[in-house]
């Protein structure tokens, strides 16, 4: 009984905490993305035009680096709640990781999308089989796969079990990810931000991009609440029609 | 030990020995994983004529050339320590300039070890400079582009 009570106690205390957060996390996104978005492609500057630099093309940046950053982060939080799940039977933890695999796949094709768009630009190739864009490609197939697998029986309970482990297994990918431009030769160019000599990129880029990042970051945190309570209203609504077709 | 404390530590051994496993199989398969070798890498490997490779490195200052044929290009890709004359009949990328344009082109050496390319692409580096900036670096003489290190490494 106790047990069972503990289970509901803590999705309500849940449910009160997101309802109070999301209209903070969602007003933080709207003024840092419509803040990120007119610096960054209205007000900072081009960078040099090829065949020094990239021109106007560096405006990708404030898109693909943000989408790339919350792939990547979004993935250690469904990681991080498997792991809650797993160990530590909490009872929120695949509720959190089932809310939040889309949105990762969502910024994963986005990464890939705009990188593309700026691979055929500055390249001179829609895709390269480096070990950064292979290794991000298998990110994206990672979520996919975590989506079908929650989906994938028709007792949630061993979905979940299932996509839980796939989870904790793609988690190997993310070091390899973030090192691949400097364990191996790439065509993707190295770390630009977070490197010992510090950002190689200039102040008056740096200022939108890191509105674009903070904006990214708080339109995850309000998509995964809304998710979230859209998943355990699912769950409850599962419960009842479960109870009443015992009855 | 607690079911808990017994989920936490076979978790965390697995996640060990997975990454110990992926890390060895990377390490085995590093020449695959590589997109490119310099041309020192190139030549330690000794890559026979004919076999499609991918070589990266800086394009040699001075060396680019139009061949009497009025459509192959000719340059040299170098490390600062190898170079491989590179000959291509195609489009190049905007950012393919000399001296300091890091290109990876993809092709074969021939038995000259001379190397023909049938794609040439361009890598940026990682730093961004807006072109006010760059300009008025370059105009007061202090503009310096990373030229010390080697394309690969």
């Amino acid at each position: 009984m106790s047990a069972r009570l503990h289970a509901f106690a803590n999705p309500a205390r849940f449910l009160r905490l997101a309802r109070r957060l999301l209209p903070w996390t969602a007003a933080l996104a709207a003024i840092c993305l419509a803040i990120g978005a007119v610096w960054g492609i209205g007000i900072a500057p081009p960078g040099k035009p090829p065949p020094e630099g990239q021109g106007e093309t560096v405006r990708i940046m404030y898109v693909h680096v943000p989408s790339a950053w919350m792939a990547l982060f979004v993935y250690a939080c469904v990681a991080a709640a498997s792991a809650a799940a797993i160990i530590w039977r909490h009872p929120l933890g695949h509720v959190l990781a089932r809310a939040a695999s889309p949105i990762g796949a969502c910024f994963a094709l986005l990464t890939l999308a705009t990188g593309s768009l700026w691979g055929a630009k500055m390249w001179g190739a829609w895709w390269v089989w480096d070990a950064r864009l292979t290794s991000v490609l298998i990110l994206f197939f990672l979520y996919l796969g975590h989506i079908a697998l929650t989906h994938a029986f028709d007792d949630p309970a061993r979905g979940a079990r299932a996509a839980c482990i796939l989870a904790l297994v793609g988690v190997v990918n993310l070091p390899i990810i973030k090192f691949s431009v400097d364990w191996w030769n790439t065509l993707h160019q190295p770390a630009s931000i977070i490197r010992r000599e510090g950002p190689a990129i200039d102040a008056q880029m740096l200022a939108p991009l890191f509105f674009m990042i903070c904006g990214f970051t708080f339109y995850f945190f309000s998509v995964w609440l809304l998710r979230a309570r859209a998943e355990l209203a699912a769950l409850r609504t599962r419960a009842l029609k479960l109870r009443l077709l015992a009855s | 030990m607690k079911a808990k404390t017994k989920r936490l530590f076979f978790v965390s051994f697995g996640l060990a020995l997975l990454g110990g496993a992926v890390a060895l199989a990377l390490v085995a398969l590093q020449d695959t994983v590589t997109f490119f070798f310099t041309p020192s890498q190139a030549a330690e490997r000794s890559i026979p004529a004919g076999q499609r490779v991918r070589l990266g490195g800086l394009v040699e200052e001075k060396s680019i050339r139009k061949l009497a044929d009025g459509v192959t290009i000719e340059f040299r890709v170098t490390d600062r320590s190898k170079a491989v004359t590179v000959r291509y009949k195609g489009v190049l990328p905007d950012l393919f300039r000399e001296k300091q344009g890091v290109v990876v082109v993809q092709g074969a050496f021939q038995p000259d070890r001379t190397f023909v390319a049938t794609t040439v692409l361009a890598k940026h580096d990682e730093n961004y400079v807006p072109k006010e900036l760059a300009d008025e670096l370059k105009k007061q003489g202090l503009w310096q582009h990373d030229k010390s290190k080697p394309a690969g490494k």
